[in-house]
C-alpha cells in the first residue's frame, strides 16, 4: 500500500489538522480513511473527527492537548496503519431525485449552458457515480467528487435567498443536495425527497465519507410516496456494499 | 418549570455543547462564554455541564413556578427579581410566582441564568443547547415553558462573590491557523497592528471583522473549521467562526482564537473595538 507524505499541524489548543498532499484523490481519502481506523483502534477517549477530501481534523474534548507527543504517536500510527485489524464497510447508496422544472428550476438554463438537451444533462447526471469526500457545511451535506466535465458549471451570479430542502445542483466541479433549506448559490436542478440529516434516528446520517452516490431519475408520483415514506421515517435508501 | 412570559431579543437554552457529530456536520453548539457558564454552574454547585440560559442583548421576563436558587453571570442588563436589582455571581433563592426581568444592556452582550440543577429540557444528540435542524426550535418564544427540578434543601457554600468580569479585555489572543503562512506582510502588519471592529453581520454562527484586509486569491480544498477559526475570504474579510459555525469551509484559516478569547468575544457586540495578540 502506498504511503504519502503527511503534515500533521497544531490547530488551536484542542485539535490537530493532519494534512495529505492537496489533491481530489479518492486514493487519499482511502489512505485517510484506514489512518483513521487505524487511529481508533488505540481507543482513546476524547477524540472526535472529521474527514475532508485531503485533511483531517482531530479535535480533543479533554483537557489538555499535548501536541508534540500526540504527533509522535499519530505518526506511529501511519507508519503502523497496515496491521490495523477493522475492515470498513463502504456503500453504494442510490438516491432518488425528481427532475421536474418544479424543483429543479435551473435545468433548461443549465442544460442550454451546457449545450445539452435536458435529457443528456439527467442522463449524464444520473449515470455516474460520486464519491463523498466529506461531510459538512450543514449537518448531512455531502462534498461530492466524479462530476463529468460536461456537467461543470459556475455558481449562479446571484445566490439565492431560499434554497428548498433537499434541492440537487450543480456548482463548479461539485454537485450535492442541501439538506436544510438555506441561503444557496449553486444551480438547483431536481429534488431528492429522502432526509439526509434526521436527528431523530439512531444513526441521523446514514450516508458516510467514502461512500458513493448515484443519483436515480424518479416521477412526480414517486417523489410524492418517497417524502411521506421518508418523513415518516421508514424509507429505506437502496445500497450496495462497496468492498464486500 | 419557567414559564417565559415575555422572550426578549434572542434566548436559548445551552449547555457546553454536542460532541462526537462533527463528522456528519454537525456544529458543537453550547453556550458562546463557557466561562460565564462554568462560573454560574460553580456558584449554584451544579455540574459544569448543566444547562443555562443563554440571553442576547435584550432581556426577557420570566416566572418561576417551582423554589430554586439561580445565579446570573455574564452581560449585565439591570436584572430585577420582583423589581429588585440582583447583581452577577449571586446564589439568588426564589420562590414559587417570582418574576426575573430584565432592563438595559450596561456591559458585555450575553447574559446567562443558571438554575439550581440546571434546565432540564430533553436532550438531542446528547446535548440540550438549541440549534436547528438538530432541536426542533431555534429559540424560546413568549409562552413556552422551560423545565427544572424544584431545589429546596440546598444550602449554598457561597451566596456571593467579588470579581471582575473575564471580558472586559479588546485583545484577543490568536494561535496561528493552518493557513497561517499565506498571509502577506502587509496583512501581518494589519492584524497584529491595527484596532479593529465588531460588523453587524455577528451572531451566534460567525463574527464578522468590520475592517478589510488587503485581498487575496487563494483557493484551498474545503476542510475542518472550529469554534474560534479565523478565515479570511478573497475580499479581505475576516470571519471568526463561533459555536454554532460551519464544521467544515474553504477560505484560508489564518487565525486560531484561544478558548478564552471565544468567551471575550462572544461579549462583544457590534461596533466593539478588536485587536490580535499571537501567543
Amino acid at each position: 500500500m502506498k504511503s504519502y507524505p503527511i503534515s500533521i499541524k497544531p490547530f488551536g489548543e484542542r485539535a490537530i489538522l493532519v494534512e495529505w498532499p492537496n489533491e481530489v484523490k479518492e486514493a487519499i481519502l482511502v489512505d485517510i480513511l484506514n489512518f483513521m481506523d487505524a487511529f481508533k483502534e488505540l481507543k482513546i477517549p476524547g477524540w472526535e473527527m472529521s474527514v475532508a477530501y485531503n485533511s483531517l481534523t482531530m479535535v480533543y474534548n479533554k483537557d489538555h492537548l499535548d501536541f508534540e507527543e500526540t504527533k509522535n504517536l499519530l505518526l506511529d500510527c501511519y507508519k503502523n496503519q497496515s496491521k490495523a485489524k477493522t475492515k470498513r464497510t463502504q456503500h453504494l447508496w442510490t438516491l432518488p431525485v425528481c427532475y421536474d422544472l418544479e424543483f429543479g428550476m435551473d435545468i433548461v438554463e443549465v442544460a442550454k449552458t451546457l449545450s445539452l438537451s435536458v435529457e443528456e444533462l439527467i442522463e449524464q447526471h444520473t449515470s455516474h457515480q460520486y464519491v463523498v469526500y466529506g461531510i459538512g457545511f450543514l449537518p448531512g451535506f455531502m462534498y461530492l467528487g466524479g462530476l463529468p466535465q460536461s456537467l461543470e458549471i459556475p455558481r449562479r451570479a446571484e445566490p439565492r435567498l431560499r434554497v428548498a430542502k433537499g434541492s440537487v445542483g450543480l456548482a463548479g466541479k461539485q454537485t450535492g443536495i442541501y439538506p436544510q433549506e438555506s441561503p444557496g448559490g449553486w444551480n438547483i436542478i431536481g429534488n431528492c425527497p429522502i432526509p439526509l440529516f434526521n436527528p431523530d434516528m439512531k444513526d441521523p446520517c446514514f450516508v458516510k465519507v467514502g461512500d458513493k452516490i448515484q443519483f436515480q431519475k424518479i416521477s412526480k408520483a414517486e417523489y410524492e410516496l418517497h417524502k411521506i415514506e421518508g418523513e415518516v421515517g421508514i424509507y429505506k435508501p437502496e445500497k450496495t456494499e462497496l468492498n464486500a | 418549570m419557567l414559564k417565559v412570559l415575555k422572550s426578549g431579543f434572542f434566548v436559548t437554552i445551552q449547555d457546553l455543547g454536542r460532541f462526537g457529530y462533527r463528522d456528519i456536520g454537525v456544529p458543537i453548539s453550547g453556550a458562546m462564554d463557557v466561562d460565564s457558564v462554568k462560573k454560574a454552574n460553580l456558584l449554584l454547585e451544579n455540574n459544569p455541564g448543566d444547562a443555562v440560559m443563554e440571553i442576547t442583548m435584550t432581556g426577557p421576563t420570566l416566572q418561576f413556578e417551582d423554589p430554586t436558587y439561580i445565579c446570573l453571570t455574564g452581560a449585565h442588563i439591570s436584572a430585577t427579581l420582583n423589581k429588585v436589582p440582583v447583581e452577577n455571581y449571586q446564589a439568588i433563592k426564589v420562590e414559587k410566582g417570582d418574576v426575573l426581568s430584565y432592563g438595559r444592556l450596561t456591559d458585555g452582550f450575553r447574559a446567562y441564568l443558571a438554575v439550581k440543577g440546571g434546565f432540564t429540557t430533553d436532550k438531542v444528540l446528547g446535548s440540550r443547547s438549541q440549534f436547528i435542524p438538530v432541536t426542533e426550535k431555534k429559540r424560546l418564544k413568549d409562552g413556552d415553558e422551560v423545565p427544572y427540578d424544584r431545589a429546596l434543601s440546598f444550602k449554598p457554600i457561597l451566596t456571593e462573590v467579588k470579581i471582575e468580569e473575564h471580558y472586559h479585555s479588546n485583545e484577543l489572543e490568536v494561535f496561528k491557523g493552518p493557513e497561517f503562512s499565506l498571509l502577506t506582510d502587509k496583512q501581518l502588519k494589519e492584524i497584529f497592528t491595527k484596532t479593529f471592529s465588531v460588523s453587524k453581520e455577528n451572531n451566534r454562527m460567525a463574527y464578522q471583522v468590520a475592517e478589510l484586509l488587503e485581498g487575496h486569491s487563494h483557493s484551498m480544498l474545503t476542510s475542518g473549521t472550529l469554534p474560534g477559526t479565523v478565515q479570511l475570504t478573497p475580499a479581505g474579510r475576516l470571519i471568526i467562526l463561533m459555536k454554532d459555525g460551519q464544521t467544515t469551509g474553504g477560505y484560508p484559516r489564518v487565525l486560531q482564537l484561544s478558548e478564552a478569547s471565544i468567551c471575550t468575544l462572544a461579549q462583544k457586540k457590534s461596533g466593539d473595538k478588536l485587536s490580535f495578540k499571537l501567543l
